[in-house]
């Protein structure tokens, strides 16, 4: 066990008789900002289940907060935003109150809330822009707005680590700004380690400490420049990302 | 009291009524928003069965119901979480339940006034010692509510992420049905089995499209109830005999089907509604 927030050490994932993930390694640290993107298919939902502790790994082993996932302890310092997370759309809860369901595994669920959870929900909701809206119903917002919702309702544990899958796909451009911002306030100001799996980089490219290429197994790990001396642009979109990974091999 | 509860019977009806009407629509909040509205239907039928089993076996029914109630909603989480569909394991219930209370209460030679009773409630009949035990179970209801709501609502926001991030879950929604199962028997005998899950469902849509956070449509809910159940009885008592677990719930469809007309929300505006989800992306090739 490592000082690694998150870490995958030789991990492989069989599915049926598919090889979904072949030694897979890479570790994350406080303080890092770490893209993980691959097209549709390339394992990447397998590896963060596996790394979450949701799945089992076939071969080797992961470590979430240097524990084994399935059992690991103070899970309250894990935020997480899953892929296509999507509030109900006749959900009839206030933002202030999804937020809030965010601080109740770190405060412990069955206490009452005190004056530090309320600060935490507040300074959750304020950082990605939505204080003026915190009494409004979350089916009166936007789909950008409710996806910062989310996000806030991750913050407002004040996570370590914080697990995005793919996030602000198709957000518009005031939400991908506050987001961008939300995160590197995580990393610089919070020292959170953050996995952001993501198809659309361009507005976090220049605050990525690392990008891991992942197609089954880890076709690079390394800076944005070093990606970009290879030719590949983080801007790409989904389509052009089988091209761009056939210039990695 | 003034009419119509002057009488004896009707305040013992008033007291199980208002503890039913309140406590009924709380779990029937989370049931609704878990896209459960059906399973205070598959349990009730499963109750039946324990009622059937009860007056075989000549024990208080309400002991026999809780107790089968209570293995049913267990069973129905357990098959849930081995992947069985959620409609699929209510579907197994709810037909085993209706089948096992049948061949039973013809072992029984039950089918009877009495057994019809816990099929539409007989809320006019009601004993004060099961007004005691309505009362009982309602306090434990409310009480389980106020410690585990703020839980099992993270839940209904986001099961998933709620799990990553260390919640019980499992045991919070085996919890849940476990309130479902009470709820039922503390219902039983002033709805009946039969519409049960109407006053657990019914007011929650009434109260949704009104109120302005979760908080407020779990109390609205709750008055929605509380008044369908005094609306309802003091129509049952004007008409001389109507059956008061109809006109409880005839009461509170009228409060759901008003209140979505005073919402007026357009219906393309529900979930769908963020113009941005179609403004294009700006991509760097």
């Amino acid at each position: 066990m490592t000082d690694a927030l998150l870490a995958a050490r030789h991990l492989s994932f069989t599915y049926g008789n598919g090889l979904v993930l072949t030694d897979v390694s890479f570790e994350v640290h406080a303080g890092e900002f770490v893209a993980l993107v691959g097209p549709n298919g390339s394992g990447k939902s397998t590896l963060l289940r596996v790394l979450l502790g949701t799945l089992q790994a076939t071969e080797g082993e992961a470590e979430l907060l240097g524990q084994h996932p399935a059992q690991a302890q103070q899970r309250w310092r894990v935020g997480y935003v899953p892929q296509r997370a999507r509030m109900q759309p006749d959900l009839p809860a206030t933002v202030r109150e999804v937020v809030g369901a965010g601080r109740l595994p770190r405060r412990g669920w069955w206490r009452r809330g005190g004056a530090r959870d309320r600060t935490a929900v507040n300074e959750a909701i304020a950082s990605v822009g939505l204080t003026d809206m915190a009494a409004r119903r979350v089916r009166e917002l936007s789909g950008g707005q409710q996806q910062r919702v989310l996000i806030a309702k991750a913050l407002a544990g004040e996570p370590d680590v914080l697990i995005l899958d793919e996030p602000v796909a198709g957000v518009d451009a005031e939400s991908q700004r506050q987001f961008r911002e939300v995160l590197v306030r995580a990393v610089r100001d919070h020292g959170a380690a953050v996995l952001l799996v993501s198809h659309e980089l361009s507005a976090v490219a220049d605050e990525l400490d690392r990008v891991i290429v992942l197609k089954g197994r880890v076709m690079f790990d390394g800076t944005p420049a070093e990606l970009r001396e290879r030719g590949v642009s983080l801007g790409v979109h989904p389509d052009d990302l089988p091209f761009w990974l056939e210039a990695l091999r | 009291m003034p009419w119509p509860f002057d009488r004896g019977y009707m305040q013992l009806a008033l007291y199980a009524g208002v503890v039913v009407g309140a406590v009924a629509p709380m779990i029937g909040t989370f049931l609704v928003q878990k896209r459960l509205s059906l399973m205070g239907d598959g349990i009730g039928h499963v109750a039946l069965a324990g009622v059937a089993a009860g007056l075989l076996a000549g024990v208080w029914p309400i002991w026999t119901a809780l107790v089968i109630a209570v293995l049913a909603a267990l069973g129905i989480q357990m098959m849930q979480r081995r992947g069985v569909a959620g409609d699929l394991a209510l579907a197994l219930v709810f037909y085993a339940g209706i089948a096992a209370a049948a061949v039973i209460a013809q072992l029984a030679r039950s089918l009877d006034a009495s057994f019809i009773g816990y099929l539409f409630g007989s809320v006019f009949t009601v004993a004060p010692s099961e007004v005691w035990l309505i009362a009982g179970l309602g306090v434990v209801i409310v009480v389980a509510i106020a410690v585990t709501g703020p839980a099992l609502f993270a839940i209904v926001v986001d099961e998933e992420s709620a799990r990553v991030a260390g919640l019980p879950v499992d045991r919070l929604n085996a919890l849940l049905a476990i309130l479902v199962a009470l709820t039922i028997v503390v219902a039983m005998r002033v709805v009946g089995v039969l519409l049960v899950a109407a006053l657990m469902v019914l007011p929650v849509g009434a109260s949704q499209v009104l109120a302005r956070s979760f908080r407020a449509t779990i109390l609205g809910a709750s008055a929605v109830g509380v008044g369908s159940v005094v609306v309802g009885l003091t129509l049952a008592r004007a008409q001389g005999d109507l059956q008061p677990g109809g006109t409880i719930v005839l009461v509170a469809a009228a409060a759901f089907v008003i209140a979505t007309l005073l919402s007026r929300r357009p219906r393309a505006v529900i979930g769908a509604s963020p113009v941005d989800q179609h403004l294009p992306v700006e991509h760097h090739h």
